[in-house]
């Protein structure tokens, strides 16, 4: 118990003290969301109407940018060795330190959400809902970045091999993520089933990515 | 720091194989309480191989390990401290902070940080972040890793490298007051140490004949 939490309080710790990842993460995604209205005009309407994508599909790609520090920094330095020697089993190592992505970089994204949706003119009224899904929905972000991340694990310049690994898997938490948003799309009354379907990714790749992940971190190791 | 238990580690005709290419096969030893074990051999002979294998990093291409004197079902990786060739230092961290997460996690609640702080004579240090620090101090960071929590089997690849003579003699104590506790050490080395080594087990003499 007191060595998972040591993990994470060490992994939430590092992103802070290192700071460039959760900046990085911040700053791609203002940038993204701030030159999508210079390129599609001042339309306000239309933008309301694309903002709930917009935001979604900026947050995915920002916490993507920072997916590859999930294991690539401890691997490097020899950490991920002594890890796996430790008292947890290395699924639990490595749900942890998705758990910490999320803390340290779905969580700063899902509170940059709703100041970037003003820009996009987002009615104020969505935001709740806006917040919630994403919210429910980053957690399956960070630990499906993490088997991306612990596949990748060692070969160079793997961003873009991590991008194509997991972007597919990140395609029904967009649907769901823009659709709990955007209730006119799906019809009235509707925000709350694709706000369980998010739930319900989230639970399922919590459970799943770490075993996922640790399969890919025993072959990296050896 | 006492152990918290002892135990005995032995191999059973053990193999490696790094890419197709066999390293080693039929290897077997057996270590009690308070033995230590040399392995030596030229480079590429399977020494860090053997390392990680008993670490539980590497599969073994056959044979098996066994223990005895720990709980049936733990596996040997958490018996045992590794010092390989990495340090595992996170360099945005002090060396306190650095120490004090491992005492934390391989300790699991037993955990010594004082006594590791101490071990290697990085009290002085102890605030200052470990990206500052030269080569052989953040080997000391490592080897100390060895104090933060008590752990019966030693793995220790090449430790001395990047220290100086008074540091090398230290962890030459260090690796015999361990055994005289009843731990194990399994040291692959090219710096002659003061141990006495039990066994000594030279790898790739077949290809070197």
């Amino acid at each position: 118990m007191s060595a998972g939490l040591a993990l994470l309080a060490r992994d939430v710790r590092l992103a802070w003290r290192e700071g460039g990842a959760v900046g990085v993460a911040l700053g791609f995604y203002l940038i993204v969301v701030v030159i999508t209205p210079l390129g599609l005009g001042p339309d306000l309407n239309l933008l309301a109407r694309i903002a709930p994508g917009i935001l979604w599909v900026g947050l995915l790609l920002a916490a993507l940018l920072s997916a590859g520090r999930i294991f690539d920094n401890d691997y490097e330095d020899g950490t991920l060795d002594v890890l796996a020697t430790g008292p947890l089993p290395l699924s639990v190592v490595a749900g942890l330190k998705c758990l910490a992505h999320w803390l340290t970089t779905g969580i700063p994204l899902v509170l940059l959400a709703p100041v970037l949706g003003l820009l996009l003119n987002l009615p104020m009224g969505t935001f709740p809902s806006l917040m919630l899904a994403m919210l429910a929905g980053t957690p399956a972000v960070s630990f499906v970045a993490g088997i991306g991340a612990s596949l990748t694990l060692g070969l160079r310049r793997s961003g873009l091999l991590l991008a194509l690994l997991v972007v597919p898997l990140y395609v029904p938490i967009l649907i769901f993520g823009v659709s709990a948003v955007t209730p006119y799309v799906s019809g009235p009354n509707s925000t709350w089933p694709p706000f369980f379907i998010l739930c319900a990714l989230s639970l399922a790749s919590v459970v799943l990515a770490p075993l996922a992940a640790a399969a890919a971190l025993r072959t990296a190791l050896r | 720091m006492q152990l918290p238990f002892k135990v005995s580690l032995s191999a059973h005709d053990v193999a490696c194989e790094r890419g197709g290419r066999t390293l080693f096969q039929g290897l077997s030893f057996t270590l009690a309480p308070g033995e230590a074990l040399l392995v030596s051999g030229p480079n590429g002979a399977g020494k860090t191989s053997l390392l990680r294998q008993l670490a539980g990093l590497l599969p073994l291409a056959a044979g098996h390990l066994s223990v005895s004197g720990a709980e049936a079902d733990t596996p040997v990786a958490e018996l045992c401290h590794a010092i390989g060739h990495l340090n595992a230092a996170k360099t945005a961290l002090t060396v306190r902070e650095n120490l004090a997460f491992w005492a934390e996690f391989l300790g699991d609640g037993d955990s010594d940080l004082a006594g590791a702080l101490a071990a290697f004579g990085l009290e002085p240090l102890a605030d200052f972040p470990a990206g500052l620090l030269s080569a052989g101090q953040k080997r000391k960071l490592a080897l100390s890793r060895l104090y933060a929590a008590p752990r019966p089997v030693w793995l220790l690849d090449e430790p001395s490298v990047s220290l100086d003579v008074h540091t090398v003699t230290r962890l030459d104590a260090a690796i015999r007051d361990h055994l005289k506790k009843g731990g194990i050490a399994i040291v692959s080395t090219h710096v002659p140490l003061k141990t006495a080594f039990d066994h000594e087990l030279a790898l790739g003499q077949e290809r070197a004949a």
